[in-house]
């Protein structure tokens, strides 16, 4: 052991593919399980979910245009990344959620595999969830499922990473952007996952990210007019819930419900990415 | 030229209308508790063709016991073959009485008798003999290999399909295994009526269809009740954001199909004859009591001005009157109310600088009618290119280059179809790319099929109904926690 000062961080949000500070200028203080101080997170504000909606809006062009091959590579690349500085997530990990080193090992490993799990979906989706419908006349017709847009989620308070990752992957893999508000009391893992996914392939605004109160930042997005659609899986307050959900019917926004006590372990079904893709339909004629 | 045509009109004796109708619930006709009543009349005569019972918390709660029950003790537990047969023969009896279904909805609901008799009851029998096949084989449809139903189904419809939009609702529902408490609108009850004496016939257990009539506060009551399990709705955007309010919070697996405003774009390489057949079809087919016409025309600068005249020729032959007559287009406007929401509309139109243009013809002293109308010189900031009319009035804009079309097409709250004319293969393909709404007709417009999944994007709702992706919205999905579940 030496006796260095260490080199606190204050850390800050992720929007657009950028660091801002919170334009709040308001931080707080992130403690570890056991209490001792670990950092400063930004606290994020209504300006700041504004600011990240339009960075979502900006950033849903470019990423729903991408060919679904090319969202899968990206979403594999994530996974690299966070292999290699899978010691510093799992010493995130483990300080957030007071875990051993082998349970926090065991979640950084899952999370990953849920990026790789994701990452080999992209190209299926369309094959699984569409169709080629025989209708009673002479058209070709098919369905294909299409993102949905700019979808707000609200990451697990409790699965830092796994329940986090779990979370905003489904969402981008089929080309929506994602404005994600990190666990309030253990947004590190959240953090460090933005500082490799700037590093990584993900366009800016495909994935934003925010620190805070979701209940000082949510009611503001889920009114938000360019918002398609809310992902409430870490919303513990049931009033809270509700609340949203009837803000959320002034755009007529897709809402997937709060989810407590999930194990995040279990490999995922279809539903998370059902809950953010539209059916679009075509019909043309067939004739000479 | 056009034609004189001599009036040739369907017989009204196929039908028999009793003066008055109770509530179907638990399998038979009760009276309404509170005794309240109200009276469905013929809009294009205000005939008053029968009195109906107005449901109260009382009924609706009866109703949804008997649903209830009836989804414990038989519908829940029974094997899908024989649930298939039970539809397969709704089916077959909507077949064997579809002049009088037709001739029944022409005269509560206006439309033309060619409609009604073509387009709506053929639908109606198609989509339950189609979801009659699915029962047995849910566990193909990609939801689990034992999916289970959701329980009551609590369906709210508009007036503009009235019994194909009953059939959008209880065909699936019931073959995934639910039960249904159904309420037409107040203005066109009288085909869910004789739905009820169908499902009579079919020894449809009692219960498994429950059809209360009233108006809007009859909805909410249904819409509210804690042993709803399952709310689909299909109406106004305002009505569905009110729905969406009231069971935020319950649990209760909601799908909406709510309003459209959809642009029909038309590229100068389209065959201008078709394209304008199309645009007709599209926007007063129904008298443009439609969700998704095509209310918005998109056309190519450079050919704009002669298809404008191309259609006003075209809307010239358009024959207007007696929605029984088999050779009338345009039929009666549903209620005064709805003619007095056009009517409002289209004033903003002219007030707001549009040029209006009517098509010229004679209308009937009695009923609601509204000629059909075009209005150029549209921008995108006039309330007749941002709002949904409802009624059969369109409006013109142009662009010049694909990106415009698709911007413009685009720039509205709304995504629940959209139309493209244009002979070159690629650029349907990329226009249907881009186009920000769930159907999309190329060359063709207003195609409906139960293997072919409906509905909106944005605030046009969320879920779908027919095809296998429709099944979604009447099963309890593994992992389920969407709200709208089923997309």
């Amino acid at each position: 052991m030496t006796d260095r000062v260490e080199v606190r961080k204050t850390y800050k949000l992720f929007v657009g593919g950028a660091f801002p500070r919170s334009e709040s200028g308001r931080t707080y203080e992130v403690v570890a399980a056991d209490g001792t101080f670990l950092a400063n997170a930004a606290k994020g504000s209504r300006k700041d979910g504004r600011d990240a909606v339009l960075a979502a809006r900006k950033g849903f062009g470019a990423w729903s245009a991408a060919t679904a091959y090319n969202r899968g590579q990206v979403l594999y690349r994530v996974a690299e990344i966070m292999e290699g500085r899978s010691a510093q997530f799992a010493s995130d990990v483990m300080a957030a959620e007071g875990l051993d080193a082998e349970a926090a090992a065991r979640q950084v490993e899952a999370a990953i595999d849920r990026w790789v799990w994701y990452a080999g979906w992209t190209d299926k989706l369309a094959q699984v969830l569409g169709s080629a419908n025989q209708v009673a006349g002479p058209y070709f017709n098919f369905s294909v499922p299409e993102p949905t847009g700019v979808v707000v989620a609200v990451a697990p308070q409790d699965s830092s990473l796994l329940g986090l990752v779990s979370v905003i992957a489904p969402i981008v893999a089929t080309g929506s952007t994602v404005i994600v508000i990190a666990s309030t009391a253990r947004p590190l893992p959240a953090i460090t996952l933005t500082e490799a996914l700037a590093t990584s392939d993900v366009p800016g605004g495909a994935i934003n990210v925010l620190t805070g109160d979701p209940a000082e930042i949510m009611p503001w997005l889920a009114s938000h007019a360019d918002v398609n659609a809310l992902d409430l899986t870490g919303v513990t307050d049931a009033d809270l819930a509700v609340t949203l959900e009837r803000e959320a019917a002034g755009t007529v926004k897709r809402v997937r419900g709060p989810q407590a006590d999930h194990d995040w372990y279990a490999t995922p079904s279809l539903s998370r990415l059902r809950s953010f893709v539209e059916t679009k339909t075509v019909w043309h004629p067939m004739g000479t | 030229m056009s034609f004189e045509y001599a009036p040739a009109p369907e017989s009204r004796s196929v039908v028999d209308i009793a003066s008055s109708y109770g509530l179907f619930i638990g399998g038979e006709f009760v009276e309404a508790s509170g005794g309240g009543t109200f009276k469905t009349v013929n809009p294009a005569t205000e005939e008053v063709l029968a009195e109906i019972s107005e449901a109260g918390a009382d009924d609706v709660d009866r109703a949804v016991r008997a649903a209830r029950a009836a989804y414990e003790d038989v519908w829940g537990p029974m094997s899908g073959r024989d649930r298939a047969k039970y539809l397969f023969r709704i089916a077959r009896l909507v077949q064997e009485r579809s002049r009088e279904l037709a001739v029944l909805e022409t005269l509560d609901n206006g439309k033309p008798i060619r409609e009604s008799r073509d387009v709506d009851i053929p639908l109606v029998a198609a989509h339950f003999f189609y979801h009659a096949g699915w029962a047995d084989k849910l566990g193909h449809a990609g939801y689990g290999a034992d999916p289970r139903p959701l329980g009551v189904a609590a369906q709210v419809i508009p007036w503009n399909f009235p019994l194909l939009m009953l059939a959008w609702k209880i065909a699936p529902a019931l073959a995934c295994g639910n039960t249904v408490v159904l309420k037409p609108a107040e203005t066109t009850p009288l085909t869910a009526l004789a739905f009820a004496d169908i499902c009579r016939q079919a020894d449809l257990p009692p219960g498994v269809v429950n059809i209360i009539t009233g108006a809007g506060e009859t909805g909410r009551l249904l819409v509210e009740h804690p042993g709803v399990d399952k709310v689909a709705f299909t109406g106004s955007t305002e009505v569905g954001k009110a729905i969406m309010r009231q069971v935020a919070g319950s649990g209760k697996r909601l799908t909406l199909e709510l309003g459209g405003k959809a642009a029909n774009i038309v590229f100068e390489d389209a065959p201008l004859d078709q394209a304008i057949e199309g645009v007709v079809n599209g926007i007063f087919f129904n008298q443009g009591h439609v969700c998704c016409a095509g209310s918005r025309l998109l056309l190519q600068e450079s050919i704009a001005e002669e298809a404008v005249d191309a259609l006003k020729r075209r809307l010239g032959t358009l024959r207007l009157g007696d929605p029984l007559d088999k050779n009338t287009d345009i039929g009666a406007i549903n209620s005064a109310a709805q003619l007095a929401r056009i009517d409002e509309l289209v004033s903003s139109g002219e007030d707001e600088g549009a040029d209006r243009w009517s098509a010229p013809c004679t209308l009937p002293e009695r009923g609601w009618w509204f000629a059909p109308t075009v209005f150029t010189g549209v921008t995108q900031a006039h309330r007749i290119a941002r709002e949904e009319i409802f009624g059969p009035v369109l409006s013109v804009l142009t662009f010049r280059t694909p990106d415009e079309a698709v911007e413009k097409a685009n720039n509205t709250p709304y995504g629940l179809s959209a139309g493209v004319w244009t002979e070159k293969g690629s650029r349907i393909l990329w226009m249907a790319e881009r186009l920000r709404a769930g159907i999309v007709w190329a060359n063709t417009f207003n195609r409906f099929d139960p293997a072919s999944p409906f509905g909106g994007y944005k605030e046009s709702g969320f879920g779908r109904e027919g095809g296998i992706q429709g099944l979604g919205a009447y099963l309890a999905v593994d992992d389920a926690h969407d709200v709208g579940a089923g997309r």
